[in-house]
């Protein structure tokens, strides 16, 4: 192993130190020096982790790699292990991306509390960084619990008018998966006489009994992440409530934590039970599609409507990890990254709407496109997006998934290529209330179209959503060798 | 063993013992001749007491064991360890109370001898080898404890928690007692090591050593404030002013750590499928009830004193372990939780002022509009509290689930993991009054410096501990190696 430059370390760190010292110079009267540190430490915390898409080497196949290898505590033997693979690398880089965005979004917007906001967001990135590159189990859980102190802040400091509840709902259902992981990872550290490697998990014998229970028990703290229905409650009311800059992190980031947690543990380390229990998630999933589709058709709230949408396209994710076959994977993969820009986009243009008419109504709107011309024009590009139009993002991946899952079972497939119904059904009918027809109310006509800011954000998510669309390969081509090794271990059985 | 000749030399184990008893002799006598208006004399002679026989133990930091007293007093790494951080649980606790007490006119010499005394009590328990001598440790610790907890003769509040406390105290000490005396009847010694090879052999009288372990228990669990024998905790909590709560929440714990390694560990180890059992039954209940009861709670001290209980219940998982990984990690949680519990406290004691004690949840709204650092050193607290990491507090519980697991209890160790999302709530109720609500009234923060240098270093060792745990965790699993 070469212990080379530490570029996960730094892309985990950097952030964390600049949060701090983001805290250290937070002002009320003048959060000028604050804002811009925090932008400085965002952007530097991307380029950081440049290297990593650049030096990727696509010949390793599925090996871990910029591995960092240091003992933290030897009496137990957990070590400060770091590492990624095709899967997590890009999850890493759109995490450090999103945290960039969201630092242009807060600027005139959140005028509370500025220093502890972005600090907040960026201590969070870089534990979100954390948590994707860790290869010990402990270190893992370390980073994903630590993780929820920022967003509970985030949410119940900054939301709307219910937020503690949110944030209190958000975080208890969060612990309660998660402490259940931890169950199973001291059982798995007893099996395997003392080792929280997680690739030592991956090759562990187990049988088919503890596969069960080990999957179940991670399965309730990812699937509470995802969130998977029916444990999907929390996340309506954590999005409403949420400050714009926090529903773009919890759609586009933290809910990939949750499907990245079926990939890196329950997957490899139970393979058999995921088998055995591949009905069971996929009908989850399935439900997630259709049903959550349908209720978001009947929300009024804009915010809310792209919170049950989330739900229906992580369920597509999920769906095409246990088909068990490289397309599914793939696309699953691929639709994670593509929803973490869309949704993203998605919630920044109902901030941008919500700052100046300070309503998620859709009955507030009507006719933004004779005010908002340019505004209106990437609202329809992310909607056309979400709702799954080729030479979009979100065309890629749900198109490998419903291939993935004709080969496995044609009504899995039917079933799931309902969204691209459901899915435009909602979405266009929210686009058209809110963005055409008359000028519904003073409101709307006393719009103002967007900001430089806010066009620099739309421009730069919106260049993305098409570059992916109609250019996948990149993706495609890092993912892939990790999908074969991870499929290979799925295949073999533990038994 | 030698009881004819006596040397000097044979005191050096003792050393730190003899020096504090000296110092407070010496406290005891200076503080009469101090004005009233100089107290803070007398208080820089107690803490410097304190710190003065803190060297004198750290310097015995890594010696190995040494028995002396006939076979009474044993001075051996883990000892050294402990008592080192019971003598800095206590300093730290004087500094916090200073203001509180100044201002109600409580800081005079007793207080201080008192604490001084309170503090010899804990250190000759740590270092028993003997059951006189533990249960002489205790009492001086307890005496001086109800004492403390009554010094505030004009609270009604006060006279009954302090009665309540001796009273159920004294009942304590008498099943310990009694359940020492059968374990004699049943091994024919007192002497640690020496019950422990007649109970490793073949003893006397099984059933009586069994009969005797049952009442030993008993009050062991009286003294941890363990479920079903928790009933004074939450009033003594409550009603003793908050200096006397803090001095008894904190250091007593990492002393009844050691009087419970020195009786059942020791002492009763050859035992251990026994007691392991009542542990197990103790621990759930003090886990379950004390969480769920927590949430009820509009007191701050009650919710801690609640908290406590669940903690001990934490304590107990890594003890019924009934190995060396399970006592040491026992060993890390007891002192992180001290420090968890000094800070909790003390921001207690920085929040009151004359005629006000911010003891009900409620003062602690809106307290990040007040002072955003003070805030901050609360959340950490409070998280590290709820096992949450990067704060020490996940780690000491990580540690002594996996004890537990290792020795077969995986059920205790799921059912504690699902309470701690029970604990959680009440956790995060805290910080949800601290960040999320405006202030209600006027919040003022004592100006006193010490207290809040040290009071800001104490979140920061809470959060270096758990970024860092490797050196303490180490510490503490050679401090038990070597005793053991």
């Amino acid at each position: 192993m070469s212990q080379g430059f530490p570029i996960l370390s730094l892309v985990t760190w950097l952030p964390i130190a600049f949060g701090v010292a983001v805290l250290a110079l937070a002002s009320d009267r003048n959060p000028a020096p604050a804002r811009w540190t925090a932008l400085a430490g965002s952007i530097l915390g991307f380029a950081a982790g440049i290297p990593l898409w650049t030096g990727f080497s696509l010949a390793a196949g599925g090996a871990m790699q910029f591995e960092e290898l240091r003992p933290w505590i030897p009496l137990f033997n957990v070590n400060y292990h770091l590492g990624v693979d095709g899967i997590s690398m890009p999850l890493i880089l759109l995490n450090s991306f999103m945290t960039v965005l969201v630092v242009i979004a807060h600027w005139e917007v959140v005028t509370e509390k500025v220093g502890q906001y972005l600090a907040a967001f960026l201590i969070m990135s870089g534990l979100i960084n954390g948590t994707f590159a860790a290869l010990d189990a402990i270190l893992f859980y370390v980073f994903f619990e630590a993780m929820l102190i920022p967003m509970f802040l985030i949410i119940g400091v900054w939301g709307g008018p219910n937020r503690v509840y949110a944030a209190v709902k958000f975080f208890l259902y969060t612990l309660l998966g998660s402490l259940l992981m931890l169950a199973a990872f001291i059982y798995l550290y007893h099996q395997t006489n003392g080792s929280f490697e997680i690739l030592d998990y991956h090759k562990l014998p187990l049988t088919m009994t503890a596969q069960v229970l080990v999957f179940l028990a991670m399965f309730m703290s990812f699937a509470v992440k995802v969130p998977m229905w029916p444990v999907h409650t929390w996340l309506p009311d954590a999005h409403v409530e949420a400050p714009t800059g926090g529903s773009v992190i919890l759609a586009a980031i933290t809910l990939k934590i949750g499907a990245y947690g079926f990939l890196r543990f329950n997957m490899p380390i139970a393979p058999d039970a995921s088998h055995a229990l591949a009905g069971f998630m996929i009908t989850l999933s399935l439900v997630a599609v259709v049903y959550i589709g349908l209720v978001a058709l009947v929300q009024s709230d804009m915010k809310k409507l792209i919170a049950y949408s989330s739900i229906s396209h992580m369920g597509f994710v999920t769906l095409g990890f246990f088909l068990f076959n490289a397309e599914g994977v793939l696309g699953g993969l691929i639709q994670m990254v593509s929803h973490g820009f869309i949704s993203a986009a998605m919630f920044l243009c109902v901030g941008v709407l919500y700052d100046r008419v300070h309503s998620r109504q859709i009955s507030a709107y009507g006719g933004v496109a004779n005010t908002m011309p340019v505004f209106a024009a990437f609202f329809v590009l992310f909607a056309m997006a979400n709702s799954g139009l080729p030479a979009t993002s979100g065309f890629v991946g749900e198109f490998f998934v419903i291939m993935g899952a004709v080969k496995v079972n044609f009504w899995y497939a039917f079933l799931a290529a309902t969204t691209l119904i459901f899915g435009a059904a909602y979405t266009l009918w929210m686009v058209k209330r809110v963005v055409y027809g008359e000028v519904a109310n003073p409101d709307v006509a006393a719009l103002k179209d967007v900001s430089g800011r806010e066009l620099a954000f739309l421009a730069l998510l919106a260049a993305c959503v098409l570059a992916m669309g109609i250019y996948p390969k990149p993706f495609a081509d890092v993912m892939n060798p990790t999908i074969l090794e991870l499929l290979r271990h799925v295949t073999a059985s533990k038994l | 063993m030698n009881t004819a000749t006596f040397s000097l030399a044979t005191l050096a184990p003792a050393i730190p013992e003899i020096a504090l008893l000296a110092f407070v002799s010496a406290l005891l006598v200076i503080d009469l001749f101090v004005a009233d208006r100089d107290k803070h004399v007398s208080f820089w002679l107690a803490i410097g007491s304190l710190l003065g026989t803190a060297f004198l133990a750290g310097s015995l930091v890594g010696h190995p064991s040494a028995v002396t007293f006939q076979g009474m007093f044993v001075a051996d790494p883990m000892s050294q360890v402990l008592k080192v951080s019971v003598l800095l649980a206590v300093a730290a606790t004087l500094v916090y109370s200073r203001v509180y007490l100044e201002v109600r006119e409580l800081l005079r010499g007793e207080f201080l001898s008192l604490s001084l005394f309170a503090t010899l009590g804990m250190m000759v328990m740590i270092s028993a080898h003997h059951f006189l001598t533990l249960y002489l440790g205790l009492e001086l610790l307890a005496l001086s404890l109800y004492a403390m907890v009554a010094l505030q003769r004009d609270s009604a509040r006060a006279t009954e928690a302090a009665m309540k406390y001796f009273v159920l105290g004294a009942l304590a000490s008498g099943m310990l007692l009694y359940g020492m005396s059968m374990v004699y009847g049943g091994t024919g010694s007192l002497d640690i090591a020496r019950v422990a090879a007649s109970l490793a052999g073949t003893p006397q009288s099984q059933t009586l050593a069994v009969f005797g372990l049952v009442f030993v228990v008993a009050g062991v669990a009286f003294k941890l404030g363990a479920v079903p024998f928790h009933m004074w905790v939450p009033d003594v909590y409550h009603g003793a002013s908050t200096p006397a709560t803090l001095f008894i929440g904190a250091a007593p714990k990492i002393a009844a750590f050691a009087f419970v390694m020195r009786l059942l560990a020791q002492a009763l180890g050859p035992m251990g499928a026994d007691w392991q059992q009542m542990l197990a039954i103790l621990a759930v209940a003090s886990i379950g009830l004390g969480n769920v009861v927590a949430i009820a709670q509009t007191n701050l001290k009650r919710m801690l004193a609640y908290s406590t209980i669940s903690h001990m219940g934490f304590l107990l998982l890594g003890i019924l372990a009934g190995t060396d990984n399970g006592y040491s990690s026992a060993m890390f949680y007891v002192l992180t939780y001290v420090l968890m519990t000094l800070g909790a406290f003390g921001m207690i004691l920085l929040l009151s002022r004359a005629g006000f004690e911010a003891e009900e949840l409620e003062d602690f709204r809106g307290l990040n509009r007040r002072s955003r650092w003070f805030a901050f050193v609360m959340l950490v607290i409070v998280f590290s509290l709820a096992g949450i990491p990067p704060a020490v507090g996940f780690l000491a519980k990580f540690a002594v689930l996996q004890a537990a697991w290792e020795s077969g209890f995986g059920w205790l160790v799921v059912f504690a993991v699902l309470m701690s999302v029970v604990g959680a709530f009440y956790y995060l109720r805290l910080v949800k009054l601290m960040y999320m609500d405006e202030p209600a009234g006027e919040i003022t923060i004592a100006e006193r410096g010490d207290m809040r240098v040290l009071l800001s270093v104490n979140a920061l060792a809470v959060l270096a501990l758990g970024i860092v745990p490797a050196p303490l965790m180490d510490l503490c699993a050679r401090a038990i190696t070597a005793s053991l």
